[in-house]
């Protein structure tokens, strides 16, 4: 199919018919009114021919739609530029492998879910032995050092962990938050690292549902990873950034017994 | 009729195993008391408020005991004295101390009987009142309808009380039994309960005593609305375990999170804190007529829940045993366990619901808490939706009592109205439309599901024998379980436990205790079902 990517728009089932579906409740009983307030609705977000396909009464004073139009928009993709992770991601034997020739010595990573976010679902998946679907956590890897310092850690009590075993790496996950909590938490981590002189010796990452890399980077932070990272994609990032910066230059620690 | 045949002597071992596990925390539990079981003491006895820096008077009341060095004597002991010696009332001590014009220092030592007599009065006087509401509530069932279980149960989450009513009330109208008001996600870890209504929370909104008279008042208009009896449930877990369960038996809250081991691994609570903890509180919902939720599903979160199904089981075994020494009814113990396999998994549904039957099976009269799909959300809100429906399948099929409904936006947002909406419209369908579906059908002897449950159960009796033959405390030092360590003095709350003096006094044990090992004490915790009335009919 020959898309003009200049000018892309949903696809129904013909290119270019725009449709969309959307679903939404008005805070107002259910009624011919409500239905046709709802299509006026969806013309107003750029929806043609708006219909309300399923409406129904959720208690007594909110309703639900359901509606169907054909959008009016369409987006210039050629325009639009993300940042990504820089890193070329590698499978487990090749990552320890990496570490071990372009690093030489384990790497230590320091981890927490911080604030008052209580789930470490995320972090734990990263982190822990046992890793998420089907791969293994960092702690697992025979060239990393992982603390994984779990739930509600204050990001003073982070950063002095990463000081104190003098962390490659900082990971800080944020999964439940309310009214960007999450935001203003990771920025305070951003300056106390900055603070502590800490911000060249260190890589700052954050994961979370809710984190996108560019995001990341516009609080700081060395790399953002959202929803369905693995373990992989994390360790990659460190030991090739690592590999890229001063810090690898720092020498092996003597006796380190790597198995 | 034969459902699945699960090995009995295996059922009697791993019982008798979670027995010896419990009697191995009694002894911490005998000698020890905590600050939050003082402060509560001093909430049921009728202290509440906060002073001008919003700091529970209980608080202020018990530190002030704990510098002194006399809360080993139990707090009532010292308030009796304060009363005995100054002739001042209860409230008029509690002010005297909180204002400063009382010092502990200052008051003698008054004698044992006498301080009995005058505490005992007052405590009396609230355990009845604790009993009416519990009445009250009976009363409420009895004069309501009930469709059959699963019973759907809903969260609310907004952060605000005020919109949590009207979030709740709309559940209710479109068919949810029972809401939970989600707290704030750090409060587990507060070592006092926040005071009056809330609007700001994350994730959650604040557990206090007038949000819980709040949301408790507005289902009760809604209960009338709807015909039947709207369940309120709050967290009786962390630092504060047995205040919230005070303050929920005050406002007739019906169903408490109450995990005897939750806190101390997924929030790092001290285990002696812990057991100590949850022991009184337990005590204290059993005489409330609450039925507890134990946090099994959390075992899964992270864990694969294929491999550690075992985990689940044994940690049930440990809540019943531990929730029968507090003086809870089998019929009071919502043991919980979750449907969290992968989706990808070949026959998954029929591990799941061989594990949903064999807890059926295993705990006949509890009140199963059945927690839906949560970890494989992943944003596709169409097989969210499709999983969820597959959960409550199995839910009705198995004959869960108390389903949490899962919610097609899990893992993007805390629930919406018409996430909710959807989510008990699912339920509906499915178990109006396979009702009678349970009685019906029978398993394959030694097939797929029979060879899962007793595999399950084979793995939870090893892993409880083990724990038994070391001790529960050990057996958490040693990681045994969810892979998480934890040491015996370490984790928070530790600096709350304190040695019971010899003459250590607190008047509610005995009080809850004589009634809840009566044979009388029988709460009515669900309204007789109408035979064959289904959920059909869309949210009204």
């Amino acid at each position: 199919m020959d898309i003009d990517k200049t000018r892309v728009r949903p696809y129904g089932d013909t290119p270019d018919d725009g449709y969309m579906q959307l679903s939404f409740t008005l805070p107002v009983p259910c009624s011919d009114e409500s239905r046709r307030a709802a299509e006026i609705l969806g013309e107003k977000m750029g929806l043609e021919d708006a219909k309300v396909v399923y409406s129904h009464n959720i208690a007594d004073s909110f309703s639900f739609f359901v509606i169907y139009g054909r959008c009016i928009h369409s987006v210039d993709m050629t325009t639009i530029e993300i940042p990504k992770v820089n890193a070329e991601f590698m499978p487990f034997e090749q990552i320890n492998r990496f570490i071990e020739t372009r690093i030489g010595r384990k790497i230590v990573v320091v981890a927490a879910c911080t604030g008052t976010d209580a789930h470490t679902v995320g972090i734990d998946a990263i982190i822990n032995m046992k890793g998420y679907r089907g791969e293994y956590g960092l702690e697992r890897y025979p060239w990393f050092t992982a603390y994984n310092l779990g739930s509600q850690v204050r990001n003073e009590d982070l950063l002095a962990k990463a000081i104190e075993v003098d962390a490659d790496a900082i990971l800080v996950s944020q999964v439940v938050t309310q009214k960007n909590v999450h935001i203003d938490n990771l920025t305070h981590l951003a300056e106390l690292v900055e603070a502590e002189g800490m911000r060249d010796k260190v890589l700052l990452i954050v994961g979370g549902p809710r984190i996108s890399h560019e995001l990341a980077v516009e609080l700081g932070y060395d790399a953002g990873f959202g929803p369905g990272t693995l373990p992989s994609h994390v360790g990659s990032f460190i030991a090739q950034a690592l590999a890229r910066s001063a810090r690898n230059m720092r020498e092996p620690t003597r006796g380190e017994n790597l198995c | 009729m034969r459902r699945l045949d699960i090995d009995t002597g295996l059922v009697d071992r791993a019982r008798r195993a979670a027995s010896l596990i419990a009697d191995s925390t009694q002894p911490i539990i005998n000698a020890y008391t905590t600050t939050s079981i003082e402060r509560t003491v001093l909430r049921l006895l009728g202290l509440s408020g906060v002073d001008e820096n919003d700091v529970p008077l209980p608080n202020i009341i018990v530190e002030q005991a704990q510098a002194a060095g006399l809360l080993g004597d139990g707090i009532a002991y010292w308030i009796g004295s304060a009363m005995l010696h100054e002739g001042l009332s209860l409230s008029q001590v509690a002010a005297g101390l909180s204002s400063g014009k009382l010092s502990f220092h200052r008051i003698p030592r008054a004698d044992h009987d006498t301080v009995r007599h005058v505490i005992q009065h007052e405590a009396t006087r609230v355990c009845s009142y604790i009993k009416a509401r519990r009445l009250e509530r009976e009363g409420l069932i009895a004069g309501s309808n009930s469709t059959a279980p699963p019973y759907l149960y809903v969260i609310v989450a907004t952060g605000n009380i005020y919109e949590d009513v009207i979030q709740a009330t709309a559940a209710a109208k479109c068919g949810a039994d029972i809401i939970a008001v989600i707290r704030s996600t750090g409060q587990s870890l507060l070592d006092y309960v926040p005071h009056g209504p809330t609007t700001e929370g994350f994730g959650g909104t604040y557990a206090t005593q007038t949000n819980f008279r709040i949301m408790r008042e507005a289902l009760d208009v809604a209960s009338k609305e709807c015909g039947r009896y709207i369940r309120l449930v709050n967290y009786c877990s962390g630092l504060c375990m047995p205040e919230i369960a005070a303050i929920g038996a005050l406002e007739r809250l019906d169903m408490m999170l109450n995990d005897a081991m939750y806190g101390i691994l997924f929030r790092d609570i001290n285990m002696q804190r812990t057991f100590i903890d949850q022991h009184f509180s337990r005590m204290i919902n059993a005489y409330a007529g609450v039925i507890i939720n134990t946090g099994e599903d959390n075992y899964l979160t992270t864990a694969d829940a294929y491999e550690e199904a075992h985990t689940v089981l044994a940690s049930q075994f440990i809540n019943e045993s531990l929730a029968l020494r507090s003086g809870l009814r089998p019929e009071q113990i919502g043991l919980g366990h979750a449907y969290e396999m992968d989706p990808d998994i070949p026959d998954g549904f029929l591990y799941e619901l061989a594990q949903a039957e064999m807890a059926r099976i295993i705990f006949p009269n509890a009140p199963l808490k059945y927690m839906p799909p949560t970890k494989h959300m992943t944003g596709n809100i169409f097989k969210g939706h499709l999983m969820d429906a597959m959960f409550n399948l199995a839910g009705v099929i198995s004959g869960q009592t108390i389903q949490l409904l899962g919610v097609l936006t899990e893992h993007v947002h805390t629930p919406h109205l018409q996430d909710r909406y959807l989510s008990i419209e699912n339920a509906k369908y499915i178990m109006n439309n396979a009702r009678h579906l349970r009685q019906e059908i029978t398993y394959k002897k030694d097939g797929i599901m029979e060879k899962r449950a007793n595999e399950v159960l084979a793995k939870a009796t090893s892993m409880l024998e083990q724990v038994a033959e070391i001790g529960l405390m050990s057996a958490i030092e040693k990681a045994m379980f969810a892979s998480i360590k934890r040491e015996r003095t370490g984790g928070r709350g530790l600096d709350g436990v304190i040695t019971k003096n010899k003459g250590y006094y607190n008047p509610f044990p005995e009080i809850f205790m004589h009634e809840l090992t009566s044979s009388d004490f029988s709460p009515v915790l669900w309204a007789n079902q109408l035979e064959g009335e289904g959920r059909g009919g869309g949210c009204k």
